[in-house]
């Protein structure tokens, strides 16, 4: 049977629909899973074959109430992941504006300097700044956190910033000086409020980040300061794994920033795909 | 209300100079005209006069004053830009209001000089309204209120009219040859329209290359050009140039001591006139007519296979093909150098 042109396009909408869906599902399937073992006694858990229907129980919560505090973790998460992107906003956002409108012959290659630590091995760095951090007493504290989270999300979000900042037209910017602005002024008057929307994502972005980030959680704190990463890390390692009880920690940890990108997701999303659509 | 001198200026950008000693001096109240080709440097002249570009070499002075190391700000400068350059996110009045603001001016003194300029440039409903919901002919007219409200002693204006259409760049430039008899402000005009240059100005300032090619006032340019470029770049449609050898053989005796070698012919398309095979200057094929309404541009070729333009107020009868003869007055008549492109005092 022939088809036309228009009934083509219909088929290959929906085949791409449907092909959209299938690799959703596949991405969202150990989330789900994760969820469903956090409700299953730790024998369902390692039951073969795996359960899909079985009698939920909220045993595994009640035992990581009794046994840790999760709201001191979660609290930690959130003033590290918030206060590392805070600080690293502090610095990327006169540093991108420095460079987008003040651009030397180097800046490109600064820029792209800065982005190649992120390519160097954190574990490389690990003696050095672990030393630091103890000389300084700084281990397993919310600053020392704070700080590196700052830094190693700097060249990411110096990046996207500067992008977004090259948006702005040059001359609004020389219309302000010409109008007499201080370069504090400028930035907070002109540039902040024109990339607003950049700006953002750009923090969303970066608090995700953080919030998922493991490796320094895990090497530089303990009780004091651990995030809700290193929180799920300590239920893995000196009780052996137990399934049921590691989902239902790890749903803990993930629920806060799952809903946090939900309600910001059309924000996030645009950091995302900065450049790709202008 | 100052005066303006630019007194030996050179830009450079790493090594390649793109200014080369330009000396202007610019009379108090007077408007002036920046006129050149793309590139040719007119508006970085115009922004080292903003100070949004260094000064290599040269002092640029502003009521006396040698303000290369004073920030834009400061040098008594306004400029109005070619894209607007409104602040988004403000209203019209805040947009006005702004370097007023940053200069601490008073808020009482700040209303009254914004809804004095709103009220000249009939913007007094817009002010709240914010750039977006604005034409492109009142975003200017909000560009060109936030340059009135600071009162400058020099009025920059960066190829206002250039995103425009082509009815409102006429309007618009009404606007602004009224505002500078109203102000009486020195001003400063860049653009590439010779149009605009020849309306507006006091005096042009053609520049090529980053020299300035000759200056004076817009007839003087018209009338004198001092070479074949300035020729061309003012009057339209551009002048028309010969060389001698397509000329009717007793043409020549027109001119005094017409020596033909290395030199050029020029004469605008509105000075030809079409006369009979006796008393011709040039003869050429009629090509193609080009019917405007209230005049035909005609476009012709001579022998050497030379394409020339006549303006013409009616429609030549003659089919295509046919042979027409044309002759000018001999003070319309400019003589060239070949080479340089100089002008050779006329005939």
């Amino acid at each position: 049977m022939m088809m036309t042109d228009r009934q083509r396009e219909l088929l290959k909408h929906r085949i791409r629909a449907a092909l959209a869906w299938v690799i959703a599902c596949l991405m969202f399937f150990p989330i789900l899973w994760m969820i469903l073992t956090s409700f299953k006694t730790e024998l369902q858990a390692i039951a073969v074959p795996p359960l899909f229907f079985f009698e939920p129980t909220i045993e595994n919560y009640v035992l990581i109430e009794e046994r840790t505090d999760y709201l001191r973790y979660a609290w930690n998460s959130v003033v590290t992941s918030f206060g590392g992107t805070l600080l690293g906003m502090l610095i990327a956002i006169p540093s991108a504006y420095a460079m987008a409108f003040n651009p030397s012959r180097r800046t490109k290659d600064i820029l792209l300097w800065m982005l190649s630590t992120k390519m160097l091995p954190a574990v490389g760095v690990m003696m050095p700044i672990y030393l630091i951090c103890q000389k300084l007493g700084l281990l397993d504290t919310r600053v020392a956190l704070i700080v590196i989270y700052a830094l190693i999300n700097l060249p990411v979000i110096m990046l996207i910033l500067f992008n977004y900042f090259r948006d702005i037209p040059k001359e609004i910017l020389e219309a302000s000086q010409i109008d007499g602005t201080s370069t504090f002024n400028e930035i907070v008057q002109i540039v902040l409020p024109l990339a607003w929307g950049g700006i953002a994502s750009t923090a969303l972005l970066s608090i995700v980040l953080l919030w998922n980030e493991a490796f320094w959680s895990i090497v530089l704190t303990s009780a004091d300061a651990g995030t809700l990463v290193a929180l799920v890390a300590s239920f893995s390692s000196p009780e052996g794994l137990f399934w049921a009880k590691l989902s239902a920690v790890s749903t803990l940890a993930c629920a806060p920033i799952i809903v946090f990108g939900w309600v910001t997701q059309k924000q996030l999303v645009q950091g995302l795909t900065f450049g790709a659509v202008k | 209300m100052a005066n303006l001198t630019l007194e030996n200026i050179f830009k450079s950008y790493a090594d390649i100079e793109v200014i080369h000693d330009v000396t202007l001096d610019i009379a108090d109240g007077e408007l002036v005209v920046f006129v050149g080709p793309s590139g040719c440097g007119k508006s970085t002249l115009l922004r080292m006069i903003a100070g949004l570009e260094d000064i290599t070499k040269g002092k640029i002075w502003i009521d006396g004053r040698v303000v290369n190391e004073v920030a834009p700000s400061k040098r008594g400068v306004a400029m109005v830009f070619q894209t607007y350059a409104l602040y988004p996110h403000m209203s019209v009045y805040r947009n006005m209001a702004f370097g007023l603001k940053q200069a601490k001016t008073p808020a009482k003194e700040i209303d009254q000089r914004v809804r004095a300029a709103a009220d000249v440039l009939h913007l007094t409903d817009f002010l709240q309204r914010s750039p977006r919901a604005l034409s492109g002919g009142q975003r200017q007219r909000v560009a060109i209120g936030r340059a009135i409200v600071r009162e400058p002693e020099v009025f920059l204006f960066d190829e206002p009219l250039s995103n425009l259409d082509a009815a409102l760049r006429v309007q618009t430039r009404l606007e602004i040859a009224r505002l500078h008899e109203r102000l009486a402000t020195t001003m400063v005009y860049v653009t590439h329209d010779q149009v605009e240059a020849m309306t507006l100005a006091d005096r042009i300032v053609v520049l090529r290359d980053g020299k300035i090619e000759q200056q004076g006032s817009p007839m003087d340019l018209y009338e004198r050009p001092d070479n074949s470029f300035v020729a061309q770049f003012i009057g339209s449609p551009k002048m028309n140039f010969f060389l001698p050898t397509v000329l009717a053989k007793n043409a020549p005796s027109k001119f005094k001591d017409f020596n033909p070698e290395g030199r050029v012919v020029g004469i605008r398309p509105e000075h030809l006139r079409i006369c009979d095979g006796e008393s011709n200057l040039v003869s050429a094929v009629l090509e193609r007519v080009e019917q405007l309404g209230e005049y035909a541009l005609v476009h012709l070729l001579t022998e050497d296979g030379g394409e020339f333009n006549v303006k013409m107020d009616d429609i030549p009868k003659e089919p295509k093909g046919t042979v027409l003869h044309f002759q000018a007055k001999v003070e319309h008549i400019h003589l060239f150098d070949k080479e340089s492109g100089k002008r050779i005092p006329g005939p």
